[in-house]
């Protein structure tokens, strides 16, 4: 290895490290200031105190948010895998043309603008009569979701040997049963993984949610933005620190069954 | 497995391609038909010949692009040695970069750029460590930026150009850049010849990722530059949700998703001809 190779390794290097400490800053700058028992963001913290927590007892609307998302993100998700298993197998077995245009299109909504779609959505919902905020979300957030499922699953699909599940039929499961017991849990990394982003996704997402919700149904990242317009405190910071641990959890339960690698795959 | 079988077997994308050209593709074209009209319901381009021919319009579109294009130039810049870095890492050092980007990414952008708007106040974390370097006398103005919009975002977006070009660079033959240089070939030619042209299609991908991403962002430039300087989202949130000038946004709607089309079919334009020539 010559000078010059050592030298632009060693930079790489450190730029590489400045890299995870400019991503990792924004989290753990989020976490500090959670804790402080001032007002005004100062760094250090003059002291460490719960106050921001216990603040958010006093949060109007926070919980109700909280459910809100949750629901929408879990039942968003089931709806995608169902969907998605189906329309994914229809494309890896299926015999027709344009399969590879298939695949782009269910994906596609991942390159959309969000905000774009948010209003093509309102507008859409308001001339089909649909008035209500809750079902408006929720078909939203389908579409949200839908892609992450259907890029792990037509990747997981694309090299699942397809003979097991003939096999299974062969020895007398019906088709469905055949998905249900041989081809779901062989892919299950997928779904775990396409599941988890389709769900965090959809928990996260703004720039949709805003065209589609009323007084009554407002998703936790809209209070959020809220809250951070009308009384900017550091409890913003004690919410955020909770969906930080939330991400962690989630995270180290994905990396111990499938692994950070396979994580990033999907 | 018989024909007819997987005819049928065929049709089990039909509910899942119902469910998104309904919900989906339908809305988006008729956004599409209604900026093509007026008020009367005529076919007509005059919402676009206006905000053409509005130099404030102008101005934010040209703004929006820009960052959108800086942010696309930063995020490229500091991927690319991270990439090549994690390409040869293993072990906890390729865990610890996993984690920060894997862990970033899963969280809101709401989390990422309120963090980002306490960093950037006057008294906040990074003018106070630039005053202890003794980089600056007085704390500089970063919020409400574009220099801090730019970092902000490029923050967002990274892990979207790390990973397609962590990807390739994975595909490669370690010992490629080896063998060149058995051939003779010095260290630029190695980079330039052989690692270059063999990362771009994950380049490619990367870029058009955070660049449809990046133009079209709201929640980032409506925490961290404020409504002083908009960008077409903030105009479009703003059209319908405060204006109610519901034809203006459409027309600005129609202008980003065809700049987000554009730099989609463009890039798997580029891929796929990069691809063929390899």
């Amino acid at each position: 290895m010559t000078g010059t190779d050592r030298f632009f390794r060693a930079l790489c290097w450190v730029m590489a490290l400045g890299v995870v400490v400019f991503l990792l800053l924004p989290l753990v700058i989020t976490v500090l200031v959670s804790f402080s028992s001032s007002q005004v963001y100062t760094l250090p913290p003059p002291e460490w105190s719960f106050r921001w927590y216990e603040a958010l007892t006093r949060r109007a609307g926070l919980m109700d948010a909280l459910m809100l998302s949750l629901n929408l993100a879990l039942l968003s998700t089931a709806a995608s895998l169902i969907l998605g298993t189906a329309a994914a197998i229809g494309v890896a077995r299926g015999q027709f043309r344009g399969r590879a245009a298939l695949a782009t299109f269910a994906v596609s909504p991942l390159m959309m603008p969000g905000l774009v779609l948010g209003v093509a959505m309102l507008q859409f919902f308001r001339e089909i009569g649909l008035r209500d905020a809750y079902w408006s979300l929720l078909l939203a957030h389908v579409v949200i979701t839908l892609p992450f499922v259907m890029r792990t699953l037509l990747a997981a699909m694309g090299s699942f040997d397809f003979a097991l599940v003939d096999a299974a039929r062969t020895l007398g499961m019906s088709y469905p049963r055949a998905v249900l017991r041989v081809l779901i849990p062989n892919l299950a990394p997928a779904y775990l993984t396409g599941g988890l982003f389709a769900f965090l996704a959809s928990m996260d997402n703004y720039p949709i949610s805003i065209f589609l919700t009323d007084a009554f149904n407002r998703t936790l990242p809209i209070r959020m933005l809220q809250y951070m317009e009308e009384s900017p405190d550091p409890s913003i910071a004690a919410i955020s620190t909770g969906l930080i641990l939330l991400a962690t959890v989630a995270l180290a339960v994905a990396a111990r069954t499938v692994g950070l690698n396979r994580l990033i795959q999907g | 497995m018989s024909t007819a079988r997987a005819d049928r077997i065929g049709l089990l994308v039909l509910p899942g391609l119902a469910y998104l050209g309904l919900i989906y593709a339908l809305p988006l074209f008729l956004l599409l038909l209604k900026s093509f009209r007026d008020a009367t319901g005529a076919l007509s381009v005059a919402e676009f010949v206006q905000i053409f021919g509005d130099p404030l319009q102008r101005s934010i579109i040209a703004r929006t692009l820009r960052v959108a294009f800086l942010v696309t130039l930063l995020a490229l810049v500091i991927a690319w040695p991270t990439a090549i870095v994690m390409r040869s890492a293993r072990g906890g050092w390729l865990s610890l970069f996993l984690v920060a980007i894997i862990l970033p990414m899963s969280l809101g952008v709401v989390v990422k750029a309120f963090a980002w708007s306490i960093l950037f106040r006057s008294n906040g974390f990074i003018n106070q460590s630039l005053m202890t370097m003794n980089l600056i006398d007085a704390p500089i103005r970063l919020l409400f930026t574009e220099t801090a919009l730019v970092i902000g975002a490029a923050n967002v977006f990274l892990p979207f150009m790390v990973l397609p070009i962590y990807a390739v660079l994975q595909q490669q033959d370690p010992n490629l850049p080896d063998a060149a240089a058995t051939l003779g070939a010095g260290p630029y030619q190695r980079f330039f010849k052989v690692i270059v042209p063999l990362a771009m299609p994950g380049v490619v991908a990367g870029c058009a990722f955070v660049f449809s991403m990046a133009v079209s962002m709201y929640v980032i430039p409506s925490l961290i530059i404020g409504e002083r300087q908009q960008t077409v989202a903030m105009q479009i949130a703003r059209s319908f949700l405060f204006l109610r000038n519901e034809q203006l946004g459409s027309s600005l709607s129609t202008i980003l998703l065809l700049i987000a089309v554009s730099v989609v079919l463009g890039s798997s334009w580029l891929a796929a001809r990069l691809g063929a020539r390899q």
